[in-house]
């Protein structure tokens, strides 16, 4: 069943970590959430070797914006490209198992997308002491950090991070900034980022608030009835 | 496909993992019945193989809402279904490995709880065949199921409810099979259909729980 | 002019909703005269007594509980392939409609079978099959009330439908399989309508009729409920998200 791991993107190319991959073009989209819509008319572009940072009220579409780059949920209204199976989603919960160590975690999200797990990674999310624990005794930060390790396990260029520095203290906040700019976006890599903090990225900010949908945009699913 | 089986594998053995519980279970059951409907042991082998596959369903029925319902409480589940896994090649790796640690044993341990109901020997080997065929459908058709009910708060009744109905051919198909196979009646049918409902399953149902899968996600 | 024209809920509701009193009306008619005719007018059966008089009732209802869960099919792939949202309401409007129908069956059936097998259950291909169409309605229903985002709804609901239909089919003939393995005997399906004479057969045709009108009339004024309860949820939502906009 191997044909089904070499699917995404591969690591074909040694002196570069990703195949040079197309931007993430997102066109006249919107998004909603259980039917209604919150974001219209968003439009940008993420080129290889950027990212665009999120900002916006609670509740008004960050987290719907990314699931739907992600296509774990349909757009209601334009296109996404360049995302989508090149993408490594990071919502609020990590994925992380409470019953495997922290290697065991890595070692099957490296398997289900085909991929070796290399000894970098525990060194650059400082988990290098933590391999062998179980990962439910791990505190809230260290299991964000594993939780933020497997991104760089699954070898996709497109990060869709929500959140990611929650429960992190500054200085794995600062670890976290600095594997994003120098391993992922120095490689080709790209990222969008919902966050309320500065990372220190040298980022363009985009403000939802001018994209926030008013109560009659199109597309909702109860508009059929109303 | 094959790391989620093994994590999974991984999973139910460690502490909290719920390996036993469908074992334990038919143990339970082969344990009651004879106090239940008298220890005549012309009674017991005649019921033994009904017994025992209703046993056996009643134990896949128990286990099948940690199928999925782990990896979305810890949000694994998104992350899997926008891996390079099909949706329909992680249906089938989580039906397989749930067989595995449920379908598989119940197979194994039920001929030898059949000495406890005096099942003669030849009605053992049959009652192997008719679960081996039989339980991975029952895994199949229950990954579909807790797909079904995986946003469903409390959904373990509601889930069986579903599943019920899904497991009556194979529960007639299988128990006949073993019931004539220990009286000697000619078997083909029911080890066709059993076998042929099986394969169409497993073909069948990974697409439906992939589409519903997603529709629970979005 | 197209068919899908009435997948429009507001359309449905003017095209529909004035049929439902009139259908009513006919369903009641027809079920007076067909269950009048068929208690009082019918001569008793010589081997049956007066029990055969049940018929009237339950061949009726159990010919619904079945074609209810055909049109719940149809409707639910209508909703999975061309997402009209009056297709899947009117799927769930009429699964009440099939378990109320079923049960009827199973009761008029259980009533019948006792004077004439001299048991109220036995476990005999029809009843076994109705028993199993019963679990599969209940699920169902179940399953719709207990998921509250009305699409995600229709969508698992669709997909237990077919899968569920699919299913049926299989019990049905593993079900006559089993039975027949116990070797009961066919004696028991006397209520099959080519079996009855012509005197009982017009009386059974009339309030067969009343019961499918019955059926159509109770469906669209359900699907049209429903259609109103999504609506005020729409209404609701809508106020709720121009209030968060302001």
């Amino acid at each position: 069943m191997s044909f089904f791991w070499t699917r995404g993107a591969a690591s074909r190319w040694p002196s570069c970590r990703f195949d040079p991959v197309a931007a993430v073009v997102v066109r006249d989209l919107s998004v909603a959430r259980g039917g209604v819509v919150l974001l219209h008319g968003l439009a940008f572009t993420v080129e290889p070797g950027a990212a665009l940072v999120l900002r916006g009220p609670n509740g008004i579409g960050k987290t719907s914006l990314l699931r739907t780059l992600a296509g774990l949920q349909p757009p209601v209204a334009g296109r996404v490209t360049g995302a989508g199976e090149d993408a490594a989603y990071a919502g609020h919960a990590d994925g992380v198992k409470a019953q495997l160590t922290v290697a065991e975690n890595l070692a099957f999200w490296a398997g289900v997308h085909g991929r070796a797990l290399d000894d970098a990674v525990f060194r650059r999310f400082d988990l290098a002491a933590l391999r062998e624990r179980l990962a439910g005794t791990l505190s809230a930060g260290q299991r964000r950090r594993l939780g933020l390790a497997r991104l760089a396990v699954t070898g996709r260029p497109v990060l869709l991070l929500d959140e990611p520095t929650v429960s992190l203290d500054a200085a794995s906040v600062a670890g976290f900034a600095r594997w994003l700019q120098d391993a992922h976006l120095a490689q080709g890599g790209s990222a969008v980022i919902a966050t309320h903090i500065d990372l220190g990225l040298h980022a363009p900010v985009l403000d939802l608030a001018p994209f926030r949908a008013p109560a009659d945009a199109p597309g909702s699913a109860h508009e059929a009835f109303l | 496909m094959r790391a989620l089986v093994l994590r999974d594998l991984r999973l139910a053995l460690r502490a909290g993992g719920g390996f036993g519980l469908g074992l334990a279970f038919l143990l339970i059951i082969v344990t009651l019945v004879p106090f239940g409907i008298g220890p005549d042991r012309a009674l017991l082998g005649a019921v033994a193989p009904g017994i025992l596959w209703v046993g056996a369903l009643l134990a896949v029925l128990l286990s099948l809402d940690r199928i999925f319902a782990l990896d979305h409480e810890d949000g694994s589940l998104p992350l899997l279904v926008t891996s390079p896994l099909p949706g329909e090649g992680i249906a089938l790796a989580k039906a397989a490995a749930h067989w595995l640690t449920t379908g598989l044993p119940i197979t194994l341990a039920a001929p030898v709880l059949g000495l406890l109901l005096d099942l003669a020997a030849p009605a053992r080997l049959w009652l192997l065949l008719a679960l081996a065929l039989g339980t991975p459908a029952l895994s199949m058709i229950g990954t579909f199921g807790a797909a079904v009910t995986l946003g469903v708060r409390r959904g373990g009744l509601l889930l069986s409810l579903l599943v019920l109905p899904l497991y009556m051919p194979v529960l007639i198909y299988g128990a006949e099979l073993a019931r004539r196979g220990a009286a000697g009646e000619a078997v083909t049918t029911p080890l066709l259909m059993l076998a042929g409902i099986t394969l169409a399953t497993l073909a069948l149902l990974p697409f439906a729980t992939a589409l519903v899968l997603r529709v629970n996600l979005r | 002019m197209s068919i899908w024209e009435y997948a429009n809920p507001k359309k449905f509701i003017t095209t529909f909703g004035p049929w439902v009193m009139p259908l009513m009306v006919v369903a009641g008619v027809l079920l007076v005269v067909g269950l009048g005719w068929g208690f009082f007018l019918t001569p008793e059966a010589q081997n049956f007594g007066s029990t055969v008089k049940i018929i009237y009732i339950h061949v009726p209802s159990a010919f619904v509980a079945i074609n209810a869960w055909i049109m719940m099919l149809v409707t639910s792939l209508v909703w999975l392939i061309r997402r009209h949202h009056v297709s899947a309401l009117a799927a769930r409007a009429a699964a009440p409609v099939g378990l109320v129908m079923t049960v009827i069956a199973l009761v008029t059936g259980a009533i019948w079978g006792q004077p004439m097998w001299g048991t109220w259950w036995a476990w005999e291909p029809r009843l076994t099959s109705f028993l199993i169409l019963f679990l599969f309605y209940l699920g169902y229903i179940a399953l719709w009330s207990a998921v509250p985002e009305p699409e995600t709804a229709a969508d698992l609901t669709s997909a237990v439908c077919i899968v569920g239909s699919v299913f049926a089919v299989l019990s049905r003939y593993a079900v006559l399989f089993w039975a027949q393995g116990l070797h009961q005997g066919a004696s028991l399906s006397v209520d099959r309508a080519e079996h009855v004479a012509d005197v009982y057969w017009l009386p059974l045709m009339v309030s067969m009729a009343g019961f499918v009108a019955l059926f159509v009339a109770l469906v669209l004024m359900r699907t049209i409920t429903e259609i109103r309860a999504r609506r005020i949820t729409a209404l609701m939502a809508r106020a709720e998200r121009a209030e968060a906009v302001a």
